[in-house]
């Protein structure tokens, strides 16, 4: 789950990271009044919108004046800003973030992040900072230092140390960079964290160390534990396609395509899209509707996928292991009868009871397409999206 | 013997007496398996599907000489259940439970270390379909009836993706030795290597199919070593084709993350050291086969 800066800042500087003095602002008026109230000459205007290059996109502007910021404001509110990272559709400006301009003497990089391969947490560290961490990898390579941490005693006074010294800082402010450093990985350890980038981390002219821009994501798994975190979560950032199934206790990912998946497990639905991509389809869809698939989840995921106004054809993938393939067909047919499902739909049973899971499909009466084999599915999937979508065109 | 389990594995439950536990434990008893017991807390004395319960795995360990547990407790204890298990002198630990916090994992991994290599409890999952050696015992929510008996290892992360490698090859009577679930979580128990290593040594496996998906280094960590060590023919699929980068499709570890953990990368990292591709999953059954005619040709 990811959030926004300017709460990643707030979260920081409750651990002694020195953040810039800013404020949140939903409208313009509110804009120009956090410039009164911070005080200076000269701010940033930052839109808050969960993702980075949001410069290059015209969501960052310094502001000299009360018109420059309320014509900044009212130019960002209600905008979709599309970057490098959120794909065409863009993600919905609702909220800004004034803050007072900083004067920039160096630009540094931290990163934590959860390395699967140590299975720890991994600290990078780069004196080149004002990139991203890829750029610098391939641009400056020699500059990332890289330190990982014992779960068992957590990271050391130090360890940060040798990276404020990595990092070739004057020496008034080694002290300062490694509680920004240790201070990051307590907020990182104590919340559940799975990546939280500073980039940059600037040494101001008046020599400190302040986190200029601020990026936090946070492990799903752990939320029980974090209602804190989870307060923090903002549906506006969400695909509503993926608000809808996830309130509803369903894994799914929008995609692009038109052919909707329901099936059983995360792995037979990767396998599954890709099994219509290359029958020529582009799946609409990821969705694991999990062991169960019950009537009720059935039901729900067909809700879910068709809440996609892209999606002409609807393929289902159970794999019944535990469960049998008569009770699951029978929760199809139920599912089509109450939910109404109006594009062509191709089921495809394996494993426990499938005989008879296949003969309640064919007496049911539904317009259902049968198949038997993995391929067979996706090549009657993708057959039957483009009869539909011919047919669209016809009328 | 195939690897890691036998039908005289003497194996426990911990979440023994909830819902999922019982009827999971129901179902490993009739498959076969060698069921000694289980552990819930605060039920011990009692009598669960005619098999006592412990209040500890150490209890449990003492009283019924168990060697491996199966956990299915929920997420939020389930990482101080398998750090029990290892203290009690567990040596394998399969861990079905789906959504333990990354770092409660982190810490797990770290307690193992607490042991000397040789007397180290070796995890399976957690977030998997368990461990199944076909005709002999099942530890494993997966259903028995797919697995013929065999001569072909399974190692996989998804469950259902695992039962349809493991169906297609059956329909062409194709058999399994062992099939190994190690689950969906970015950090897990056993890696695909861990598992080809036992795989290779095993006199009763002559070939293995490797089940990976985006995400995690895992899988390329796994074809090196098999390009350096393996003799027996690696077959590999990878799921993910058609995910989209920075995107969790649900496994919590199938996110494409970094460089090389796309499919497509993935793929061509196996294929340059050397591992036979399952180009659709479609075909798990066709290029097994394929594969297992070539090598008896061969020798």
């Amino acid at each position: 789950m990811d959030i926004h800066e300017y709460q990643a800042k707030e979260l920081l500087a409750r651990h002694g990271v020195h953040v810039p003095r800013g404020g949140l602002a939903y409208s313009p008026e509110q804009a120009t009044y956090r410039a009164r109230e911070i005080g200076g000459s000269k701010w940033v205007l930052k839109a808050q919108v969960h993702s980075g290059a949001r410069g290059k996109a015209g969501g960052i502007k310094l502001c000299s004046n009360d018109e420059e910021i309320s014509n900044a404001a009212e130019a960002m509110l209600g905008r979709k800003l599309v970057t490098q990272q959120t794909g065409p559709r863009g993600k919905l400006i609702s909220r800004l973030y004034l803050e007072e301009a900083v004067d920039i003497a160096q630009e540094l990089y931290l990163g934590f992040v959860l390395d699967r391969k140590e299975e720890r947490v991994m600290i990078v560290a780069s004196a080149a900072g004002g990139m991203e961490i890829e750029e610098i990898a391939e641009t400056a390579p020699d500059s990332i230092i890289r330190a990982t941490v014992d779960p068992g005693v957590g990271m050391q006074r130090f360890q940060a140390r040798e990276i404020a010294f990595g990092l070739g800082l004057e020496d008034n402010l080694i002290g300062k960079a490694t509680e920004t450093i240790l201070g990051c990985y307590r907020v990182f350890r104590d919340y559940d964290a799975t990546m939280l980038e500073i980039n940059p981390l600037v040494v101001t002219r008046d020599g400190s160390l302040v986190a200029l821009d601020a990026k936090m994501s946070f492990d799903e798994n752990a939320l029980f534990r974090r209602p804190e975190i989870s307060e923090l979560r903002d549906k506006s950032q969400e695909d509503p396609r993926e608000t809808f199934a996830s309130d509803r206790g369903l894994s799914y990912v929008g995609l692009d395509g038109n052919i909707g998946c329901i099936i059983n497990g995360a792995g037979l639905a990767m396998a599954t899209m890709d099994m219509i991509k290359i029958a020529g389809g582009e799946p609409a869809n990821f969705l694991d509707i999990g062991g169960g698939a019950s009537p009720e989840r059935v039901a729900k995921s067909f809700r879910a996928v068709l809440g996609d106004k892209n999606v002409e054809a609807i393929l289902v993938n159970i794999f019944a292991g535990i469960n049998r393939c008569d009770w699951v067909a029978e929760g199809v047919i139920k599912a089509i009868r109450e939910v109404g499902v109006d594009v062509p739909l191709v089921v495809r049973l394996s494993g426990t009871k499938v005989e008879e899971g296949r003969k309640i499909l064919a007496d049911s009466g539904e317009a259902v397409i049968v198949a038997d084999t993995l391929a067979e599915a996706a090549e009657k999937a993708v057959a039957a999206w483009r009869e539909a979508t011919k047919n669209k065109k016809a009328a | 013997m195939a690897i890691l389990l036998n039908r005289s594995t003497r194996v426990i439950v911990q979440g023994f007496t909830g819902k999922i536990g019982s009827f999971h434990a129901d179902d490993m008893k009739r498959y076969g398996t060698k069921l000694v017991g289980g552990v819930t807390p605060g039920k011990g004395g009692q009598t669960h599907l005619g098999l006592p319960v412990f209040n500890t795995v150490k209890g449990a360990v003492r009283e019924t000489r168990a060697e491996a547990s199966i956990v299915f407790v929920p997420p939020p204890f389930a990482a101080d259940s398998i750090m029990e298990a290892a203290d009690a002198g567990i040596k394998l630990c399969v861990c079905i439970t789906d959504g333990i916090p990354s770092q409660d994992m982190m810490r797990v991994k770290r307690y193992m270390r607490r042991y000397r290599f040789e007397d180290r409890m070796r995890l399976v999952g957690p977030n998997c379909a368990g461990v199944i050696t076909p005709g002999q015992a099942l530890m494993g929510i997966m259903p028995g009836s797919i697995y013929l008996p065999g001569r072909v290892g399974i190692v996989g992360r998804s469950g259902t993706l695992g039962y349809e490698a493991a169906s297609q090859m059956k329909a062409l009577g194709i058999g399994v030795s062992t099939s190994v679930g190690i689950g969906g979580d970015p950090i897990n128990g056993s890696s695909f290597k861990d598992i080809l290593q036992l795989f290779e040594r095993d006199d009763d496996t002559d070939a293995v199919v490797m089940i990976g998906e985006i995400g995690g280094p895992q899988e390329a960590e796994a074809a090196i070593w098999a390009r350096d060590n393996m003799r027996k023919p690696l077959i590999a699929y990878i799921a993910g084709l058609s995910a989209p980068k920075g995107r969790r499709m649900g496994h919590a570890g199938a996110i494409i993350s970094a460089f090389g953990e796309s499919a497509q990368e993935k793929v061509e990292i196996l294929k340059e050291a050397g591992v036979v591709i399952v180009p659709t999953p479609a075909s798990f059954g066709e290029v097994v086969a394929d594969t297992l005619a070539r090598t008896k040709k061969a020798a």
